[in-house]
């Protein structure tokens, strides 16, 4: 599979190793270039420099021909715009959006979008972790 | 109207003041603390604070009866998404976004953002209006209609000088509105009506046919 990662965070650079590890075509972009520093020696994808809110940045990435979609930016709204933009504009078949506001990850569900809450389900995984040896 | 305003940022301030001067009741949403208070105390109560782009700051200030809403804060994403919660959890009939990206109006528009303003686009258009040398300026575009209203100056190189307006091959659909002589007034262009060089036409055409009507009046 094609992917491309939006953000080279702690997240975006591990699931991008995973990735390619597994032998997908991995694209991670990130305005910071500070950050592919998180990318282990062995990473054979791509690492580039680009804002992941711009056509022109997510056009050199490859999104056109993506078959997925990532975005694991800080910015929950950057977030939800470049995912929208991949979905709507440039059809990618699966886009997956990280969204911490619970609410703000509602909506754009019921809009249509994957979206993922780290702040819901790791709030979630501890409740079960405390009650469940309490 | 009932207009809220996100961000309070140059733009915002000076647009909360334009809109009170006339007497709108204006909401301005600001996530700065102090730049809220400094709007607060020289306007008085018209800045909340907080984050325009969640649905609960939006509730409590009643988006659900706003007529409008407008994000001008520096960021195009911010400015999408506050939209976009506004129209789709509070069923806000109109929202304008601000736009740094120029290349950002068409998603804005195809996600759901009824207007898009962008500086960039905008001192374009006032130099295109600016430079005398070029002999079309759209004035303004009737977006539903898919009509444009442009000007059109006639120069020394334009063939159609001298030409009456019944004899001008234009455009389907396309009409003369107004000309405005060289020497100043105006007159409603008739069949004899002859072109002059230094005429301003104020002139109606679909926009798909702007350069056939730039060709038929301009004749270069």
């Amino acid at each position: 599979m094609k992917v491309v990662i939006m953000g080279c965070g702690r997240v975006g650079a591990r699931l991008a190793s995973l990735l390619d590890e597994d032998g997908h075509q991995v694209t991670v972009l990130d305005n910071d270039t500070y950050s592919f520093r998180r990318l282990p020696p062995s990473f054979s994808g791509t690492a580039l420099y680009g804002n992941g809110t711009d056509e022109e940045a997510l056009k050199k990435a490859g999104i056109e021909d993506a078959d997925v979609f990532v975005a694991l930016t800080q910015g929950d709204n950057r977030n939800v715009m470049s995912c929208q933009i991949a979905k709507h504009v440039f059809k990618v078949p699966r886009v997956v959006c990280r969204i911490y506001d619970p609410l703000r990850e509602e909506m754009y569900n019921a809009l249509g979008l994957e979206t993922l809450s780290p702040t819901k389900i790791f709030a979630q995984m501890l409740r079960e972790k405390i009650e469940g040896e309490g | 109207m009932y207009i809220i305003i996100i961000g309070g940022g140059r733009v915002g301030y000076y647009l909360l003041k334009a809109l009170l001067k006339e007497e709108h009741e204006v909401l301005v949403i600001e996530k700065d603390a102090r730049v809220c208070k400094t709007i607060t105390d020289e306007l008085g109560s018209v800045c909340t604070r907080g984050d325009g782009c969640e649905a609960a700051t939006l509730a409590e200030v009643g988006t659900g009866r706003a007529d409008m809403l407008v994000a001008v804060t520096g960021d195009d994403e911010d400015n999408l998404v506050a939209c976009q919660v506004a129209k789709h959890k509070h069923n806000v009939p109109r929202t304008i976004a601000r736009i740094r990206n120029p290349q950002n109006a068409p998603f804005f528009k195809k996600l759901g953002v009824d207007v898009t303003v962008n500086t960039t686009d905008i001192i374009i258009e006032v130099i295109e209006h600016e430079v005398p040398t070029h002999p079309v300026t759209e004035l303004f575009t009737l977006e539903e209609q898919g009509l444009i209203i442009v000007d059109v100056k006639i120069t020394e190189e334009s063939t159609t000088a001298g030409k009456m307006v019944k004899d001008l091959s234009l455009p389907k659909e396309s009409k003369l509105a107004l000309i405005i002589p060289h020497e100043g007034g105006t007159h409603v262009p008739a069949a004899q009506t002859t072109l002059q060089v230094g005429d301003q036409i104020i002139a109606i055409t679909p926009s798909q046919y702007k350069e056939e009507l730039e060709k038929a009046l301009g004749g270069v």
